[in-house]
């Protein structure tokens, strides 16, 4: 199942990764992750900050295109580099689709290489949380 | 003439922290906790919640998921009870003018190493540097931090770098 550095072309998509963080998972993540801000499980809380209800942690949707990047790549290569801007919220209980398109093949230092542009796409099809990574291939 | 040019949010006293070294906090990884952040996040990768599998796809012990650099060593004096972390050494320079808003801006993690159950990282941590910016949200100060996380051995295995926004 893992990604084979010659079997991959640029602009080619990754299979994508749904996600729908519920409640329950956002409790998970703050006990996982150790952030235990109330705006993430406090309605009334996050609402008396301004909000219109819980939101997403972003760390949990950079861990989420970790997991899309992972899952694609396997345990013979490996994710070198993995970053995105939070530019927009996420609510529990919506579909969130982790989505990556390859941008880059190429080698530096012995190493074979691929750069991609990884997303985040709310209900609505807006790129939340887009992002870029570098993995290693075999 | 007119002099409507907004202020600079940036402060000489802010532009002296740029670089300097935190004090180094100590983090570790367990497979408790690799599993219950992997648990979080729905990883599926036995690799995570298994050792034999671990092992068998040449890992020395349960791999960090992707994002998970360890947990800090929590201490009730001295850690922030919201987030965990080192409590901050006080407020430090503040901008010209109060900024009472914070977003998380993004979050960059790039690895040279596997980080495995069992290693014990220190991560040390500085601002890289301030930025302004005025946005629909207004004036924003763009703040990159960057935090370098040693293992056991001294190697450099990960730098995370973080950007808050403030406005």
């Amino acid at each position: 199942m893992a990604a084979k550095w010659a079997d991959v072309q640029e602009g080619m998509e990754i299979p994508a990764l749904k996600k729908n963080p519920t409640s329950q998972q956002l409790v998970q993540w703050a006990a996982g992750s150790g952030d235990f801000y109330q705006i993430h499980y406090d309605k009334d809380f996050a609402i008396s900050t301004g909000l219109k209800g819980i939101i997403v942690h972003g760390a949990l949707k950079h861990a989420f295109l970790g997991q899309l990047v992972h899952d694609w790549v396997g345990n013979t290569g490996r994710i070198k580099k993995f970053a995105c801007s939070y530019r927009g919220m996420d609510y529990p209980n919506e579909e969130m689709t982790c989505r990556g398109i390859v941008k880059k093949k190429y080698e530096a230092n012995g190493e074979k290489l691929v750069d991609l542009e990884i997303w985040t796409e709310n209900p609505q099809g807006q790129k939340t949380t887009p992002g870029t990574a570098t993995v290693r291939l075999p | 003439m007119t002099q409507e040019a907004t202020q600079s949010l940036i402060t000489d006293e802010m532009r002296a922290t740029i670089g300097q070294e935190s004090e180094p906090w100590t983090l570790e990884v367990d497979k408790l906790s690799v599993r219950m952040f992997a648990r979080s996040v729905g990883h599926t990768d036995p690799v995570y919640y298994d050792e034999a599998a671990a092992k068998a796809a040449g890992y020395r012990s349960l791999p960090c998921p992707p994002g998970y650099l360890g947990t800090p060593i929590f201490n009730p004096a001295t850690s922030d009870s919201t987030f965990g972390g080192r409590r901050g050494a006080g407020p430090g320079p503040q901008p010209s003018r109060p900024l009472t808003r914070i977003l998380n801006g993004g979050t960059e993690i790039e690895y040279f190493d596997d980080i495995c159950a069992g290693d014990v990282l220190t991560a040390t941590t500085h601002t890289a540097s301030f930025e302004e910016r005025t946005g629909s949200i207004g004036q924003m100060l763009i703040t990159t931090s960057k935090t370098v996380y040693k293992n056991q051995n001294g190697k450099v295995v990960a730098i995370m770098t973080g950007t808050g926004i403030r406005y």
